[in-house]
């Protein structure tokens, strides 16, 4: 089905106490950044110290490392110390297209070829940040099999679209649609931007509640404040959590006895239904060996 | 008159024998006055002189000119070898360095020390080593006579020149003088200096004329920025709101959390966040708590005027809207430190405390707490309240996180004890939440629920795996701080550091 990621919590690199203590405020993922949120004179010691961190700390959530850009020669060291640190997803900024990804693979490969681990153990996530890049989601989505998500950076696509950011979110309608198209095709995740006014609760569940309709499977978050409410909003409701349970009890049962064409309540149970059914349980926590 | 033996054994332990010590009689007559503008005039009619004990309350905060000035003037007239007994001592309070140098002060009895006069104190300055006593174990030692004041000076916000004190008119108002008071009823000669006279009478009085012998005008008692602070804030630090959140909902899961119930908290962050969560949930639960006590604050104040508190019990106003509610609010009562918490008496108010939540700068696998000296082994706590209010209390919760930067809060054994692990029932930090194996109805109680219960080993053993093994501190064979436990005992011995000339 499918790791949870509803949130994924964004820590700036070069802060030692926030990257000891990111993994305790319930976050499904964390990122830790080496690109934008650190200065260019700090850019080694944040690798230095995240590479430590990831490799010293038992982080009970997937770890997930913001390399900078490999136009600089600080991506490709980026690389070489998080494979070596045992990263679980490398997420490359700025992603145009599916050679970027490819780029950054073959990094990756040599590295783990290098070190000795098993070739493929280190994910790939892509960020997606330009108009290009969302004209050329799907290719980039399908780019590496190690790819396990694509991500909207919305600060620096909505600036290339020489407009800005709404409440409504109406710039950012089209990108989101291409990039949740692209990672359902590819069946893999999408996440959407960061919100950044920590204050404002309101706005941000709200915007929240868009991108779940929308389809996205979760959240860039910048505050443990934040972490919460979008895991409240993503909790599928009691009844919704009930519905659920009878299907997949329903469709087990059927295995059980090994019908074939099963109904409920007059509906027909497919494919579909049964992996939102799921879907629902796993979000609410719990999983099919409850029935 | 101390020994150096360490003989506490067992909270409850000592029954007190003997009588009530008492100051000696006294008139003053109708045709005497009382009021003086002149410190040095003051301090030379007490009649102090060497070997003296005098005493200072420490509702002034780091906002205190009063302790200071007192000191300057008795070094100036020569005195020395005198017994310094304030109820507390603050950062302020560094020229005591000075005048222990010159043999002025030569022993300190006091709840707590401070920046570098505690530093000094912890490398041998003072030959005498200092007695650290809790506040009720103060009030405790005051009216047994083991602390005998000759003089106490009492700053107080305003006063009359009968001697009537009043803690919350003035220019500086600190709340209450609840520590003042004991020291007013007990010592032989009270002096009350303040920088605000009112014509008389200044009532209420917190402290009464019946017990005053001088009362002198001075510019000022205190910087007020410093004694009546802004309203505390809440903390928005995520981590400190963690831990909180999750107090307060143990809190709610055990059976103290009802109609009626009473509470205690802290004023560092995490402790004031707990009572915002607490709140919460009593409005949602329809409870209201019978009484809060001692430091009072902003929120606890709102609490009581949303109508969510009967009563607060103040010994200690935390900043200006607490101190103002003293004379706003019916039922917000200024109480003594011996009301307080002196196990001594005949019931002191944390007798009647249900959940008391408390900090830790360490704290070990016996649960064992330490609020006095660092991970370096010097003084720089003070013992406070924590050990009266945790071992009456039936519920003592401590909150603190698991680490500061690179220094563990959960050790295998505390540099010294103050609160002994008996008294601590459940520790809180952001990595895990332990219980003490004494209390098996709460390990029952949390058995299967969600909340990330370890054993306090296990806190231990992540702590060390974070922090890395900790260097041992070499101290010396000198003792420099006798911890005396509330019921006179004395519960560990707090030895001198060894520095590096």
């Amino acid at each position: 089905m499918g790791k949870l990621r509803r949130t994924m919590m964004y820590v700036p690199g070069n802060n030692p106490a926030m990257l000891t203590d990111a993994g305790i405020y319930g976050a499904d993922s964390l990122m830790f950044d080496l690109e934008d949120s650190v200065a260019l004179n700090q850019k080694d010691s944040a690798r230095l110290l995240v590479y430590q961190m990831i490799k010293n700390n038992n982080y009970a959530q997937e770890v997930v490392v913001r390399i900078n850009s490999l136009e600089s020669d600080l991506g490709a060291t980026d690389i070489e110390a998080m494979v070596r640190a045992g990263v679980d997803v490398i997420r490359l900024p700025k992603t145009e297209t599916a050679e970027d990804v490819k780029k950054v693979e073959n990094i990756i490969e040599s590295v783990e070829k290098k070190i000795g681990i098993e070739i493929g153990h280190t994910k790939i996530m892509a960020a997606i940040e330009g108009p290009l890049g969302v004209i050329n989601a799907y290719d980039i989505a399908t780019a590496s099999k190690r790819l396990i998500g694509i991500a909207i950076g919305a600060e620096d696509f909505v600036t290339s679209m020489k407009t800005k950011r709404s409440k409504s979110g109406v710039e950012l309608l089209a990108a989101r649609s291409q990039l949740v198209l692209a990672a359902r095709a590819a069946n893999i995740a999408a996440l959407d931007t960061v919100f950044s006014n920590i204050d404002d609760s309101d706005g941000f569940k709200e915007e929240v509640k868009l991108i779940k309709s929308l389809g996205f499977d979760g959240k860039s978050v910048i505050n443990p404040r934040q972490i919460n409410l979008v895991h409240e909003i993503y909790k599928p409701t009691d009844a919704e959590i009930e519905d659920a349970k009878q299907i997949v009890y329903t469709i087990k049962e059927a295995e059980a006895k090994g019908s074939g064409v099963i109904s409920l309540n007059g509906q027909m149970i497919d494919k579909p239904i049964v992996e939102r059914a799921k879907r629902v349980l796993e979000l609410s926590g719990l999983s099919e060996e409850v029935m | 008159m101390k020994n150096n033996i360490i003989d506490f054994n067992g909270e409850f332990d000592v029954i007190p024998t003997g009588k009530k010590y008492a100051p000696r009689i006294k008139s003053v007559g109708p045709k005497e006055e009382k009021y003086t503008n002149s410190l040095k005039k003051s301090i030379i009619k007490s009649g102090l002189c060497d070997g003296m004990t005098i005493s200072f309350h420490h509702h002034f905060r780091n906002g205190d000119y009063i302790l200071n000035d007192v000191l300057n003037i008795i070094a100036s007239l020569g005195i020395k070898n005198l017994t310094l007994a304030p109820s507390s001592l603050a950062a302020v309070h560094e020229p005591l360095i000075r005048h222990i140098e010159n043999g002025v002060v030569t022993e300190i009895l006091t709840s707590g020390l401070r920046g570098v006069l505690a530093s000094k104190i912890s490398s041998g300055l003072l030959k005498k080593p200092v007695i650290i006593r809790s506040h009720g174990g103060r009030a405790r030692a005051i009216e047994a006579g083991d602390i005998k004041i000759d003089v106490a000076f009492l700053g107080t916000p305003s006063a009359d020149a009968y001697g009537n004190a009043n803690s919350v008119k003035g220019n500086s108002t600190c709340g209450s003088l609840g520590y003042a008071r004991v020291d007013a009823e007990y010592a032989e000669h009270v002096i009350i200096i303040t920088d605000c006279l009112i014509d008389y009478p200044n009532y209420p009085a917190s402290i009464s004329q019946k017990n005053v012998d001088q009362v002198v005008k001075v510019n000022a008692i205190g910087d007020p920025d410093k004694i009546s602070t802004g309203a505390t804030r809440f903390t928005k630090n995520p981590k400190e709101l963690l831990m909180a959140k999750n107090v307060a909902l143990i809190i709610q899961k055990t059976k103290y959390f009802k109609d009626g119930f009473s509470f205690q908290t802290g004023s560092g962050g995490a402790s004031l966040a707990v009572t915002r969560f607490l709140r919460e949930a009593m409005i949602e639960k329809s409870i209201k708590a019978s009484f809060v006590l001692g430091g009072i604050t902003k929120p606890m104040v709102e609490m009581y005027e949303e109508g969510l508190i009967k009563t607060l019990f103040d010994v200690q106003s935390f900043d200006k809207i607490a101190a103002e509610s003293i004379q706003k609010n019916e039922e917000h009562f200024e109480i003594d430190a011996s009301l307080y918490a002196n196990p001594h008496n005949k019931g002191n108010i944390v007798n009647k405390l249900d959940v008391v939540i408390l900090s830790a700068l360490e704290i070990d696998t016996n649960f064992n707490v330490n609020v006095i000296t660092g991970s370096n082994g010097e003084i720089m706590g003070a013992s406070g309240g924590h050990s009266d209010t945790a071992a009456c209390a039936k519920l003592t919760v401590v909150v603190a996180p698991l680490f500061r930067g690179r220094i563990p809060t959960v050790v295998k054994n505390v540099h010294n004890v103050i609160t002994p692990g008996s008294s601590i029932d459940i520790l809180v930090t952001e990595r895990g939440i332990a219980i003490n194996p004494l209390r098996e109805d709460l390990i029952e109680l949390f058995k299967d629920s969600s909340f990330n219960i370890t054993s306090i080993q296990t806190l231990e053993k992540i702590a060390r795996d974070y922090c890395g093994e900790r260097k041992p501190v070499k101290f010396t064979d000198q003792t420099v701080g006798i911890i005396e436990y509330r019921d006179g005992t004395v519960i560990d011995l707090i030895k001198a550091v060894e520095k590096n000339v």
